[in-house]
């Protein structure tokens, strides 16, 4: 670490403009410690959302109540991370993205802002027309509209500050991901993969909204934010322009790469960390190569956003694994070495383990059932695809495992430093593709392949487990009928929270997995659970109910169950979501029942 | 501050407008901007079909204007926002369809002189070609194309996204202007753009494509319908027999080249 760090200032040359810059980060750092507030969905920049908050505990999580609900109006999928910032509850709503300021203990309305989000921009998404959230700092909420908008609104009047247009609907681009505010930067990524969009991440000045650099995924080296700082680990990954050469002539150009998932940030090393999603739009057969830097997790220079390593998870992708997935920053001891890590919990079913420093794959072990590749080469760290499955039209391929969305896809993970466990929940569904009858897109018939999707072995298609990540190995599971969609919160309480697609909020110990209260939502989770403290002295736990996203995409009763192979082949699998929920738009906040003393006084003027 | 014109919004509009007097009329779904198919000043072969159909029905056209790419079918007419599709390949499997009223084919689309037919012709290899992008799916030229490892000298060109933007001509203008050698495109797209092009283009259905199956090169083309609404495909398909020598007369008049004696029936 030591070495990086000085390798990283000995090249900055402007020290003294990141010195005052570094201020905002710090401040935003020290925020995120202070377990009353949630500021970033993540909840830290080490990604781990974990609380150490333990009024609520796994001695008392069985007496939860609904506080109070609100209902944000739209009901599409829900999957926003409520912030709260300042006694206040930020939360933004899927298309049309309205933000919503709460006060957080009564749950007063204290202003709306919407957004002008153009209703064009509904028929662009390939998954639902979902937000992931906002992210907070210096008085202001950032967060991206479906029609590229990167937004700022102040976080006290709900006024807007500024408004940027990113990207362009008629070239299939849209904007789905939550931003994370680091340094000063808003960093904000596009969606769109299958739309022949090409990915990128980019940094806006935090005051102005102004570009401050913009990374692409795939393209020349000078695209990429490749230069003289780039070391990846392993040789093959060493070379000029490989976003160019590991494609056939052009086709990074619209090679997919895009960035909706999540960004970690490590403010020691100066580095943030994420992930991008598949190559596309060009079926596998048409585009031989590596497919670089599609399905590959970066880690980059805040400042100048120059690459410093990068991997890549899934070279020449063959089955749709963006490997945008979360990435979350652990320190361990391996081997007798401590190490600076991240975790990464990859969509195609291995746990990673990356020295987050230089890029080296420690390990990377199966965390549900993987048929798809026999495992991934540490001395190299090439995955390992088994080919006999890769789809062919005319060729019935069958039980690849996981199937298209991934051991697990967006939803993120909490780490608890209390129990040393990771909790994942995740899908566990596989997926078999067979030569389909005729299709017909936009006055082009063709005969494509169908992806059918279905429960993995055992049958069950969603788990929500604990994972050692130093034993490496999984230590409890609760099965769930459905694939779990949600995100988690993990709290020095020792509780566990996720949600169901079938309406259940769960609250489960830690240490054991023992369900410790549920409660019947008025619609299915695919949301993430987040906690705080109110001025009233409460813990309150928050979550958006509402079905909806790719999985959920039936359940909100857009797409006819019937139709096994709708919505990129997930109604197979998820096709009895309407006998348990229909779309919904709440926000549940739960907290104890308040002693009867803590009723006199304080809380009688906000019957709640 | 944001100006967003929102070309959507106002279809939306003229939507509820449309639909507002919606008894008695050809409820019709239909791209507004899918020449030659259909737009929204009815200048489309489906446009003017839907009239023909209409007339004979002694109905009004009103139309649902939809963006909607791949899940056009299910939030246009399976939604309940219609009743007709006006091309759709026979035998596709969301809707109900009619007899056919067409048969096209995928065909090369190159400047004169080049006379290009064949799928294994060895020229393939080293020509810029032109190719429609549909999704992470191979169109069927695509497919064939990657299965001989033709893979270094293609050329993607998103169809969604030119539906939005102008048009599908886009592809058809770069063969014309020498930027790609020849387009392989689905023949409706190609023999109405070529008529159209700045330069003198041949457009040839692509022959010896049999050792490529399943891909399919050659389509019937149908009206579609609910499902289970048999009264209305009867309905229209005694137009269609009635209507052919007219209906092949407009297909003609907008260069939509012709398979006269299908290769196999879809379904």
């Amino acid at each position: 670490m030591k070495t990086a760090l000085g390798k990283c200032w000995a090249l900055s040359g402007a020290l003294l403009a990141i010195l005052s810059v570094r201020v905002a980060a710090d401040d935003l750092d020290a925020m995120s410690r202070d377990d009353k507030q949630w500021i970033m969905p993540a909840k830290n920049y080490s990604a781990n959302r974990f609380s150490g908050l333990n009024q609520i505990n796994a001695g008392n999580a069985g007496q939860l109540r609904v506080a109070w609900t609100f209902s944000l109006g739209s009901s599409h999928g829900q999957e926003a991370a409520p912030l709260i910032v300042n006694g206040t509850m930020y939360v933004v709503g899927p298309y049309p993205n309205e933000l919503f300021a709460l006060d957080a203990v009564t749950g007063d309305l204290k202003w709306k802002y919407t957004p002008n989000t153009d209703p064009a921009s509904q028929g662009e998404a390939c998954c639902d027309v979902v937000n992931r959230g906002a992210a907070y700092d210096n008085g202001k909420i950032f967060y991206n509209t479906l029609d590229n908008h990167t937004v700022a609104v102040d976080a006290k009047t709900g006024k807007e500050v500024w408004a940027v247009k990113l990207g362009e609907i008629s070239r299939g681009e849209t904007m789905t991901m939550a931003p994370l505010v680091a340094k000063g930067k808003v960093l904000v990524g596009n969606s769109g993969g299958e739309m022949g969009v090409r990915g990128w991440l980019t940094a806006l000045d935090e005051n102005t909204g102004k570009i401050a650099w913009r990374a692409y995924s795939t393209g020349p080296d000078k695209d990429v934010l490749i230069g003289t700082r780039f070391h990846p680990f392993y040789n093959w990954e060493k070379g000029k322009d490989l976003g160019v050469k590991t494609w056939p002539p052009g086709k990074w150009k619209i090679g997919g790469g895009t960035v909706w998932g999540w960004i970690a940030f490590d403010p020691k090393l100066n580095l943030i960390y994420y992930g991008t999603g598949n190559p596309g739009p060009w079926n596998s057969n048409q585009r031989p190569g590596d497919n670089m830097w599609t399905t590959a997790v970066f880690a980059r220079d805040v400042d100048t956003g120059q690459a410093v390593w990068a991997d890549q998870l899934g070279p020449h992708d063959l089955w749709d694994y963006d490997e945008i997935n979360e990435s979350i920053l652990l320190d361990m001891n391996i081997g007798g070495k401590q190490r600076h890590v991240l975790l990464r919990p990859g969509r195609n079913g291995f746990m990673y383990v990356i020295d987050r420093t230089n890029g080296q794959i420690l390990s990377a072990d199966k965390y549900d059932t993987v048929t798809s590749a026999s495992g991934v080469n540490l001395k190299n760290g090439r995955y390992q695809p088994v080919m006999s499955l890769a789809p062919t039209l005319g060729k019935t391929v069958q039980n690849v495992c996981p199937a298209a969305p991934g051991a697990k896809d967006w939803q993120p993970t909490a780490y608890s430093p209390v129990t040393h466990l990771l909790y994942i929940p995740h899908q566990h569904l596989c997926m078999d593709f067979k030569t389909s009858e005729v299709g017909y897109i936009a006055g082009t018939p063709y005969v494509g392949a169908t992806v059918d999707m279905y429960g993995g072995p055992g049958g069950y298609r969603g788990e929500f487990a604990a994972w050692d990540p130093l034993k490496r190995k999984k230590v409890w599971a609760l099965k769930e009928n459905l694939p779990v969609w949600s995100g988690t919160l993990v709290t020095a309480g020792n509780v566990a929270f996720y949600g169901t697609m079938d309406r259940w909020f769960k609250a489960v110990d830690a240490r054991n997995g023992k369900l410790l209260y549920k409660f019947h939502a008025p619609s299915g989770f695919v949301g993430q659970p987040v906690t705080y403290q109110g001025s009233d002295g409460a813990q309150y736990v928050a979550i958006l109910s509402g079905i909806g996203g790719w999985a959920g995409a039936v359940g909100n009763a857009e797409i006819d169950p019937r139709v096994r192979a709708g919505a990129l082949g997930f109604n197979g699998a998820t096709q009895d979501v309407p006998q348990y929920t229909s779309g919904g738009s709440a926000l549940l906040v739960f907290s104890l029942p308040r002693a009867p003393s803590q009723n006199n006084g304080k809380n009688n003027a906000k019957p709640h | 501050m944001r100006s967003r014109i929102s070309a959507a919004a106002l279809v939306f509009a003229l939507t509820l407008a449309c639909s507002a007097q919606a008894e008695n009329t050809l409820r019709v779904c239909a791209n507004p901007n899918d020449l030659p198919f259909s737009n929204t000043k009815g200048e489309g072969f489906e446009n003017k079909l839907a009239e023909l159909v209409a007339q004979d029905l002694h109905q009004a056209v009103s139309y649902t204007w939809t963006n909607e790419h791949e899940h056009f079918v299910r939030k246009t007419i399976n939604a309940g926002k219609c009743d007709v599709l006006m091309g759709v390949p026979a035998g596709f499997s969301e809707v109900d369809t009619t007899t056919p009223y067409y048969t096209s084919g995928y065909v090369f689309v190159s400047r004169k002189g080049l006379n290009l037919n064949s799928m294994r012709d060895p020229r393939l290899r080293s020509l810029r070609i032109g190719v429609h992008l549909i999704g992470d799916e191979n169109t069927p030229p695509m497919e064939a194309l990657a299965r001989q490892g033709i893979t270094q000298n293609i050329i993607g060109y998103m169809i969604y996204r030119d539906t939005q933007v102008k048009n599908h001509s886009r592809l058809i203008d770069d063969v014309a202007a020498g930027k790609v050698d020849v387009a392989a495109v689905w023949g409706p797209l190609g023999g109405y753009y070529a008529t159209r092009a700045a330069a003198p283009l041949d457009v040839a259905l692509i022959t010896d494509t049999g050792r490529f199956a399943p891909a399919m090169f050659q389509y019937p083309i149908a009206l579609g319908v609910r499902k289970g609404n048999a009264d209305l495909r009867a309905r229209l398909n005694e137009i269609i027999a009635h209507e052919r020598p007219a209906i092949r007369n407009l297909l003609r008049r907008y260069g939509i080249p012709m398979v006269e004696t299908p290769a196999r029936a879809a379904g």
